[in-house]
């Protein structure tokens, strides 16, 4: 058995306003005694029967109410009653002009002419109507006009007299309507009168509510006094605060992984030259990608870098350099001068290295950012899409640090497991694709590529030949598993809804 | 994507038992194992290996892996026989100028190894020959045309031929015109005064490259045991290549491979086709070490390039015909890193020492956000594409204005950002049932065109609704507060159409524009069908970076 003592100082002011009433067994009653709305006492009494104290049993029953007619009826008058205003101080009228001044509509009329033809208040000669009625029985109130007024009633108490003039009404259009109420059925229960009896006892003593600077401020209002104790387990209205997109939490992290890796950050123009996205990284003008089918391109044409590296990189496609013997075709500058959106970071990579000193080395650098590809949009597509680019250009670089640096980058991403295999990028050789194993789902989660700069992309852009360990696997699908996103299409909805509710990256 | 498929009871028999470690091993070797039903193993070949296009070239690759037939296979080569001759016409000069040929004899074809054929033809097509215009292949059975053939140029009308699939002869240009093949690569003609065909000896036409062979000369069946193959297209090179993994593709069927003698008249001498005789290129052990951070031996070295398909001798690798990807000493390296599988290198950080460091726009960002995010603003994140309609038309700016547009979008997004102000406008009026206040902002980069020349700028855009200029203010004012910035608030100069007259003020931070605050005019949220007052500012961050990032 709870404490009742403990029961009833958690009761809330609603509550122990209508502990007093629930004897009177139903709700339209302990409204009136307590001076409550019934939504309240309704819900006062859901929160005294989970505390034991009421048992509520709920009953079905038959209403008779007014309907739309009837309503407007019981405060504008029955037509036949506004017919019979008329007769009496006419006595006799023709019927045409009856229905005229009785304002009174065809429908109307006929009806009420027929009531109180049925009533024999009237008769019906030479298109005229004659009162015959007596005053006493025109001043009387009729069944029906009692009926109305009395509604609503419960329709298992009402008597003959009522019955008939219900029957009699719901010959008419909407003059009343019959629905079934549920009422509820209160009863107290033992634990229930034992909190009332102590509860008369506490009377006057009263509890503290809500704590307000003027009962903090006047000691006596508090010293000695109890608080009222809460139903700690109710759930409360949710409130929603401000913050970042999921996605951006998500970078941030990520940002701080290779910072504290000792990376540092690269940005750059989304819009760039095809010869920093493709050229300089030594993919051939007639490559797949380079055409519409796949990447963005805008209808314009951009100035290439300077004429030296120009050279080299036409150099390292035609012939080759470092020992390549290149793609062997005619590189043409003015297809290096298309502009493109990036369909990779790596991008930035071969700009950061045409910018390096080698007095700067060794050196690690990385990047989060959108890249785009022409793709219609699907559940695992989109025409943008995050990457995460890394390099590391150090002299004495090799597979294995490839491989070490994006184990560690990955655990801290929340996968142990990390799979390396054979890849091809025209970039990079070796070429890698990274796998990490899904933990829970229990399979290999294919993130995309890595390798090391091929000497044909280094030699132009650095001037020599030093290995470039580099990478630039997907980010998205990272994202998507963190916070459990089935489409990669909620990334950008924007729904402000699921924004609100979206959880927090705490990693 | 390069897909191979072939059958699992083939598989079984020639190469072993396909069980979970077979599929690990078919991932290592760099052909992921994609998809697996009933009888049918589907594998990804990766670009820079067209020689895995076909089960036999894949087979023979991945023996060699597994070390059950290492080394450069040999295969034979027979001597052009009596008419084994392709006469290749000046007319084709400059429209397909190369052809490369052979004829392989003694096949014994059956439904399996004829689906094998057309799938390796297609995906070389696809691949390497960048749909059939660097190179196509036709091959025809023997039997049917009689040697030698003539590769030339004739004007379209005068071509006339049944091609497959049709039954009545068409013309040239009636082909491009109907026929499926003919309209899908018709554009690899276009512009030609001639068409290139194969004829042979007794003037039939074999095909029109790189459209269609003919119906009665080009389709080999169960009965073909002798074929004519050729390539043609615009790079020699890529002929050969393609040439040598179909004609291996058919000696590991059991055919035997005869040469042809390619005639270009008299002045541009001979050359025999198909030619196997391998490519030398020099591999460093000590370069090899370096790159892959092993310390494997010579001996290992030559038997992990052994494994790829290579002979090694003294620093020298021979290079299989078939190959088309090795440029240079690393791609021999890759491949003897594949041998000694990526699973053995053993992942390893080392000790240098480099400082990390954010982008201070990055973080400039960052910290905008965080501070936005403490006034209860959602950061919202939109597209970088949009469209005409929600840029121009939405926002009631004049037809003529200009937007950066992407060819050829496969969707509606087709033009770059000009504003973050329509994509919150977008976010709000697709949030319409969502509670309110909504309170939102985004940061992110925009494009304009400044004198013809793409802009990129990051940007910084915020609404309430319902909102009101005040409350707009207050809270860009809050941000300025914590960031230190003095901002004036003026009556605009030139306002951007969405705003409303006298509710709109220019923001500028010493003395230079940054951009507009306001509540939007009542007309505009008609267009996005927002039923509430929005109050918003737009701002170009980059005075801000100049300013915190000194």
């Amino acid at each position: 058995m709870q404490d009742a003592n403990k029961v009833l100082e958690s009761l809330s002011p609603n509550e122990q306003k209508i502990l007093p009433h629930i004897e009177e067994k139903n709700v339209s009653e302990i409204c009136k005694k307590s001076s409550l709305d019934k939504t309240s006492v309704t819900r006062a009494l859901g929160y005294l029967k989970s505390k034991g104290i009421v048992n509520i049993t709920a009953k079905e029953k038959k209403i008779v109410d007014v309907g739309i007619n009837g309503a407007l009826y019981r405060k504008k008058g029955l037509p036949e009653r506004r017919l019979l205003q008329l007769l009496e101080e006419k006595r006799i009228i023709k019927i045409e002009e009856a229905e005229r001044q009785s304002r009174l509509s065809e429908e109307e009329f006929r009806a009420s002419l027929g009531v109180l033809k049925k009533k024999a208040f009237i008769e019906l000669k030479n298109e005229k109507i004659f009162l015959t009625a007596k005053k006493e029985e025109i001043s009387r109130k009729s069944l029906e006009e009692i009926f109305l007024d009395s509604l609503p009633l419960e329709f298992d108490s009402l008597s003959q007299e009522q019955l008939y003039a219900m029957k009699s009404l719901e010959k008419r259009r909407n003059m009343i309507q019959i629905s079934d109420e549920k009422t509820m059925h209160v009863e107290a229960t033992e634990f229930g009168i034992k909190i009332m009896s102590l509860s008369i006892g506490a009377n006057g003593r009263g509890f503290i509510e809500q704590i307000t600077p003027e009962i903090i401020a006047d000691d006596s209002k508090w010293r000695g006094k109890k608080f009222r104790r809460y139903d700690l387990t109710i759930p409360v209205p949710k409130i929603y605060g401000g913050k970042r997109h999921f996605v951006n939490q998500a970078i941030d992290y990520a940002r701080t992984v290779w910072t504290e890796m000792g990376f540092r950050e690269m940005s750059g123009d989304i819009v760039v030259s095809s010869f920093w996205n493709f050229d300089a990284l030594f993919t051939a003008q007639d490559h797949p990608v380079r055409e519409m089918q796949d990447t963005f391109f805008i209808d314009k044409k951009t100035e290439l870098p300077d004429k030296k590296l120009v050279k080299e990189v036409r150099e390292s496609h035609e012939s080759g350099v470092s020992g390549s013997i290149g793609w062997g075709y005619k590189w043409d500058e003015e297809e290096a001068k298309k502009l493109v959106l990036r369909t990779h970071t790596t991008c930035l990579s071969s700009q950061t290295l045409a910018q390096l000193k080698e007095k700067d080395l060794p050196a690690k650098f990385f990047a989060i950012g959108k890249c785009f590809r022409n793709e219609t949009v699907d559940w695992s597509h989109g025409f943008e899409f995050n990457q995460t680019e890394g390099i590391v250009v150090d002299p004495k670089a090799n597979m294995k640090h490839l491989l070490g640096y994006l184990k560690a980058f990955f655990a801290k991403m929340g996968f142990e497991k990390v799979r390396f295999r054979p890849g091809y990028f025209p970039y990079t050789e070796p070429s890698v694709e990274i796998d990490v194993f899904h933990p829970e789902r229990k399979v290999w989660l294919e993130l995309g590529g890595a390798g090391i700069f091929r000497p044909e992309v280094v030699v132009p852009l650095l001037g020599k030949n030093i290995p470039v360990l580099a990478w630039g696997p997907g980010f998205d699908r990272i994202i998507m598993d963190y916070y459990k996103i089935k489409d990669l299409r909620e990334f950008y909805r924007n729904d402000i809804n699921q924004m609100r509710k979206m959880k927090f990256w705490v990693k | 994507m390069a897909i191979v498929t072939f059958s699992k009871k083939q598989f079984e028999k020639d190469i072993g038992i396909f069980d979970e470690k077979i599929k690990d091993k078919i991932a290592m070797f760099g052909t992921p194992l994609e998809r697996e039903e009933g009888d049918s193993i589907s594998i990804e070949v990766f670009p820079n290996r067209p020689d895995l296009l076909s089960y036999q070239g894949f087979k023979r690759g991945f023996l060699g892996f597994l070390g059950k037939r290492t080394g450069l296979i040999q295969y034979k080569l027979s001597k052009p026989e009596e008419n084994y001759k392709v006469i290749i016409d000046s007319s084709v000069r400059d429209i397909r100028p190369y052809t490369a040929c052979a004829v392989i004899k003694g096949l014994q074809l059956d439904d399996e190894k004829i689906k094998e054929i057309i799938q390796v033809q297609e995906m070389l097509h696809l691949t390497l020959g960048r749909r059939r215009k660097k190179a196509a292949i036709g091959i025809y059975p023997l039997e049917k045309i009689q040697l030698p053939i003539t590769f030339r140029a004739v004007e379209p009308d005068k071509i006339k031929f049944t091609p497959l699939e049709m039954d009545k002869e068409l013309s040239g240009l009636e082909i491009l015109q109907k026929h499926s093949a003919g309209k899908e690569y018709a554009h690899l003609l276009a512009g030609k005064v001639k068409f290139p065909i194969f004829v042979d000896a007794k003037d039939q036409v074999l095909s029109m490259p790189p459209i269609i062979n003919s119906q009665l000369t080009g389709r080999i069946t169960s009965e073909t045991k002798d074929v004519f193959v050729e390539c043609s297209g615009s790079d020699m090179n890529i002929l050969k290549i393609c040439l040598n993994i179909i004609a291996t593709c058919f000696a590991d069927m059991g055919g035997k491979i005869y040469q042809m003698e390619l005639s270009r008249g008299q002045l541009r001498g001979k050359e025999t086709t198909p030619d196997f005789t391998p490519r030398v290129m020099k591999i460093s052990l000590e370069n090899t070490n370096k790159l892959l951070g092993t310390s494997i031996t010579e001996k290992e070295l030559k038997e992990c390039l052994e494994k790829m398909g290579y002979n090694y001798k003294s620093k020298l690798v021979e290079i299989p015909a078939w190959r088309t990807d090795i440029l240079h000493e690393v791609d021999l390296i890759e491949d003897v890193a594949i041998a000694y599988g990526y699973e053995n290198l053993v992942p390893e950080i080392p000790e240098i020492s480099t400082t990390g460091k954010e982008s201070g726009k990055e973080k400039i960002k960052r910290s905008i956000a965080l501070i936005l995010a403490g006034l209860g603003f959602l950061e919202a994140s939109s597209y970088h594409l949009t469209n005409k309609k929600a840029q121009i038309e939405n926002m009631n700016l004049p037809e003529k204005e200009r937007v950066i547009e992407v060819e050829q979008s496969k969707t509606e997004y087709n033009a770059l950002r000009k504003n973050l102000t329509h994509s919150l406008l977008k976010i709000l009026s697709e949030n319409v049932d969502s509670e309110y206040p909504q309170k939102i902002f985004e940061v992110g980069k925009i494009f304009n065109l400044v004198s013809e020349k793409i802009t990129e700028k990051e940007s910084l855009s915020l609404a309430i609704a319902p909102g009101n200029f005040t409350e707009t203010r207050q809270a860009i004012e809050y941000l300025f507060r914590m960031l230190e910035i003095n901002a004036v608030f003026s009556e605009p100069k030139n306002m951007p159409s969405w705003f409303i007259d006298g509710r709109t003020a220019e923001i500028s931070i010493n003395g230079k524009s940054i951009g507009f605050i306001g509540e939007i005019h009542p007309k505009i949220l008609k267009n996005w069908k927002i039923k509430m007052p929005v109050a918003l500012f737009e701002i170009d961050l980059e005075e801000i970076f100049k300013k915190l990032i000194a």
